[in-house]
């Protein structure tokens, strides 16, 4: 239990997942879904630079520096979208947005 | 050392998302995804990788937490948020499940004896030193193709957020000017 | 030569081709011509044909052009031209061809004047592949032509529910009796290996004696059913329901003679297995005196006609049964010629009088209809068999040819039933047209004669029905080329046996022209037992409506509402709910909720993990 290997890191990612999935399924609050959303990129994140560390390869890290910069522009144009959906229809409850049903 | 720090910023972690998560409060959820993300840039010195750490912590918990922020403020969701009861049973269950799954296969060992590292770490190089190396000589492309999607996102941003873009300010006489503020009598124009 | 073949063959169809353009339009009087007219070439080209076999030359065998060719099975569609053959041909153009002219002017009134031709010269044209034919498979499509044409006449007037009634009984008794011809002609296949009538009668010495039996049999089934011999003997009586050119083409003529024709052309066979035969004469036998006592009390002109023409089929079963081939060929032509001039006959007093067809209705009409009384007299007289018209001749030789074969009893039998034939066809005359006061003018019926080409198209059949039996010797002479001669043994009572049943047929002419020329007969005798039970033809219909077609409809109505209603469309429809149901509670699927389809997603998430986890855990296990 002393000796942190990756396996470690891998369950505390998977634990990370599982809590922003029970967000994303859970959370009416659109703003408050992207930040669920958020934390499943984070754990991904943290996977991705432990195997990298202990394969002993720089890609890990080079994946999750991506990965950031891809969120990071997802939430800029995700709260764009979300502030002209604001203003057409006053409310950014997710309940509201049926209009794709099949 | 390095087990117990694991330890600690672990639980830490855990116990801040899942506030955020189950949190009522817009404001509580929101602080404690900031302070969930400080957390994990903690787990990234654990792990050697300097940079990333400190780039998490810029863009993560500056930028994006600031965005949410600003978000928050425009949308009035000061409020209390109103969850409807959405059955919590399937959404646990449906969690747990892919949870046990996932454990289930990284537990394994499906881990490979014979990979070899395709750009390996080096004990001699700071981490920093070693990422620019890396970043700006083979993962130069996918650096620039994030240039141009950062841009466009920048651009999209705008459009998207922006009022009154067909009339543009710097560009018109004094006297349209005037004639604008006095025609409205109503307050619509904004200077 | 092969040119008039096709003529005789294909003409009626053309002609039927050409009526049925116009088969939904109202009467064109050049539907009736030029179908008459096509009948007409074909009637002149068998009689080239006949001729010219008869100057002594080969037959003629043409092949037109491969029907199947499968493995070993090797069908073409050929014909052929022989004796007996161009016998047949002759037989139908010539009472095709009278039929024809003769219909232009009983369907005159008839609004469906164009389909009646287009059926008629169909049917004439399906009985001509018929007897044309060089293999038993063309034989059998000619055989089922003829009994959907003859359903088709026989329910033309489809508003009446009796006529669509009897034209199914008929079709559906055909098809009994084909069922018996289709194994006949598969047993034929199965040993032989080819269904040409060369190969088959060629093989057929060297096979064993009880696969032939079988295979006569047989094929005797499906003649049975064409030719109505008892017990598929119901439907000629009711296909009387059709127009009477109808019956007199088809069932005095041509489709009833095609079993005796298929046992005259299998004779080969027939020979080889002679109790079968013994059989088959006397189920004739029994069927001539059977039809003979239900034509003696009926009340309907056309049904003792088609009692008549049921009895002299069991006179030509007879003599096919005992081997005197030509015999029964011979009283088939004659049998055609007089029996059609009957049924012409009757057809016009049935259009003198309004369509009734109670004998006791009329009476005295000769004053009115002098020509068709003398044609009908002539024709009954031919039938009786008096010398020197051609029933004598023909059945004549069949009494000598039973006599001869010391099969007594048989001749005994159609010894008495030539005095009832006698008897009832002349009480069908008198009633008719004697019989002393008009008992029509009480019914208030105007009858007149009919239109004058009408009675020139029967005077053919009168002459042929007074001159064909003095033929007999040229025609034994050529027949016998290819069928096989018949010993009569009766030298020393020859003329014994010719004065008897000559005395036998003027004894019943005399009896019932006493019994009917004032009248009625007694009403109390309608009342006897014996009246009740003939009139009602000895309650075998009513016996198959009970006993076979009611529980076969009850059968049908039960595997219809249990087995078809309830399992196959039960299941059928349960596929299409099933698929229905799933897609109605699936569609809440996509009620355009966001969180609800996240939700969806992770469930497949869930999915393709258990499947990651199962397939790596087998290739554990595996490897």
């Amino acid at each position: 239990m002393m000796e942190i290997g990756l396996t470690h890191y891998l369950v505390l990612a998977t634990i990370l997942f599982a809590i922003g999935l029970v967000g994303v399924l859970r959370r009416k609050n659109l703003l408050l879904l992207f930040m669920a959303s958020e934390i499943l990129l984070n754990s991904v994140n943290v996977a991705f630079a432990a195997i990298g560390h202990y394969l002993g390869d720089l890609t890990g890290q080079m994946f999750a520096f991506f990965v950031i910069a891809i969120a990071a522009s997802e939430v800029a144009v995700g709260l764009g979208l979300l502030i002209v959906w604001y203003k057409r229809t006053g409310s950014i409850d997710l309940d509201t947005l049926t209009s794709m049903r099949g | 050392m390095e087990a117990i720090a694991f330890y600690l910023f672990a639980i830490l972690t855990i116990v801040m998302f899942t506030y955020t998560v189950m949190s009522n409060q817009a404001l509580y959820a929101l602080s404690s995804m900031a302070a969930g993300m400080i957390f994990i840039s903690a787990f990234f010195f654990l792990l050697g990788a300097d940079f990333l750490g400190v780039v998490q912590i810029i863009v993560y918990t500056g930028a994006v937490m600031a965005l949410y922020a600003f978000g928050m403020m425009f949308f009035d969701s000061t409020r209390e948020v109103r969850e409807n009861n959405s059955p919590k049973i399937v959404v646990l269950t449906l969690s747990a499940l892919s949870a046990v799954l996932i454990i289930a296969i990284v537990v394994a060992p499906i881990i490979g004896d014979n990979i070899a590292a395709l750009y390996p770490q080096s004990e001699f190089v700071s981490n920093p030193k070693a990422v620019g190396i890396v970043l700006f000589t083979k993962y130069l492309v996918p650096f620039e193709v994030a240039a141009v999607m950062l841009l466009v996102a920048m651009i999209a941003g705008i459009v998207l957020a922006g009022k009154k873009m067909d009339r543009s300010l710097t560009q018109m006489k004094e006297e349209e000017i005037a004639l604008l503020k006095n025609n409205d009598s109503e307050g619509k124009v904004t200077l | 030569m092969e040119m008039y073949l096709y003529i005789a063959l294909f003409a009626p169809l053309t002609g039927s081709l050409f009526a049925a353009l116009f088969g939904a339009s109202p009467k064109t009087l050049w539907t009736g011509v030029v179908t008459s007219g096509l009948l007409f070439a074909s009637f002149v080209s068998s009689v080239t044909l006949f001729f010219h076999l008869f100057a002594g030359a080969e037959p003629i065998h043409v092949e037109m052009m491969t029907w199947m060719q499968t493995g070993s099975l090797y069908i073409p569609f050929g014909f052929l031209v022989d004796q007996v053959s161009a016998t047949m041909m002759i037989v139908v153009t010539t009472v095709s061809t009278v039929v024809h002219v003769y219909a232009i002017g009983y369907m005159d009134h008839d609004r469906a004047f164009n389909r009646f031709f287009a059926w008629l010269s169909a049917f004439v044209f399906s009985m001509m592949v018929l007897v044309m034919s060089d293999n038993f498979a063309g034989l059998f499509i000619g055989w089922e032509g003829v009994g959907l044409c003859s359903w088709a006449l026989i329910g033309f007037w489809y508003h009446k529910e009796s006529a669509t009634w009897a034209a199914n009984e008929a079709f559906i008794m055909n098809r009994i009796a084909d069922l018996g011809m289709l194994i006949g002609i598969f047993l034929i296949y199965w040993n032989v290996g080819s269904l040409q009538y060369d190969d088959v009668f060629a093989a057929v010495p060297t096979l064993d004696t009880s696969v032939l039996t079988l295979m006569a049999i047989f094929l005797f089934i499906g003649a049975m059913g064409k030719s109505a011999q008892f017990p598929l003997h119901t439907w000629l009586a009711d296909a009387m329901e059709g127009p009477t050119p109808v019956s007199a083409l088809i069932h005095a003529a041509t489709m009833v003679t095609a079993g005796v024709y298929l046992v005259v052309r299998a004779n080969p066979l027939y020979s080889l297995v002679p109790d079968v035969g013994y059989f088959i004469a006397g189920l004739g036998a029994f069927v001539a005196l059977f039809a003979a006592t239900m034509a003696l009390v009926n009340r309907d002109i056309k049904r003792i006609i088609a009692y008549s023409t049921l009895s002299q089929l069991g006179y030509m079963f007879v003599a096919a049964g005992l081997g005197a081939y030509w015999v029964a060929l011979f009283h088939l032509m004659a049998h055609a010629f007089f029996k059609a001039l009957l049924f012409l006959g009757a057809g016009n007093v049935m259009h003198a009088m309004d369509d009734e067809l109670d004998p006791f209705k009329m009476g005295g009409l000769y004053k009115v209809m002098k020509w068709t009384a003398i044609l009908m007299i002539l024709a009954s007289v031919a039938l009786a068999g008096i010398w020197p018209l051609a029933g004598f001749f023909s059945k004549d030789k069949i009494l000598e040819a039973a006599f001869s074969s010391h099969h007594y009893i048989i001749w005994g039998i159609l010894w008495v039933t030539a005095g009832l034939t006698a008897f009832y066809s002349f009480r069908l005359i008198m009633l008719t047209f004697f019989s002393g006061e008009e008992r029509y003018k009480t019914y208030g019926f105007h009858p007149h004669e009919a239109y004058k080409f009408m009675l020139w198209a029967m005077a053919p059949l009168a002459v042929l029905a007074v001159i064909a039996g003095w033929f007999e010797h040229p025609f034994v002479h050529f027949v016998t080329e290819l069928l096989p001669t018949f010993e009569f043994h009766t030298e020393d009572v020859a003329g014994m046996l010719i004065v008897v049943t000559s005395l036998m047929a003027l004894g019943g002419i005399a009896v019932a022209v006493y019994l009917y020329k004032d009248g009625l007969l007694n009403p109390k005798i309608q009342q006897t037992a014996v009246y009740k039970l003939l009139a009602n033809q000895y309650y075998i219909p009513k016996f198959y409506d009970e006993f076979i077609a009611k529980p076969y409809a009850e059968l049908s109505a039960i595997f219809w509402k249990q087995i078809d209603l309830k399992v196959v469309d039960f299941m059928v429809d349960f596929i299409a709910t099933s698929i229905y149901k799933t897609g109605e509670a699936t569609h809440t699927m996509q009620n355009g909720n966001l969180s609800s389809m996240l939700r969806w997603m992770v469930v497949g998430v869930v999915i393709l993990l258990l499947a990651a986890v199962a397939f790596a855990f087998g290739l554990q296990v595996a490897g």
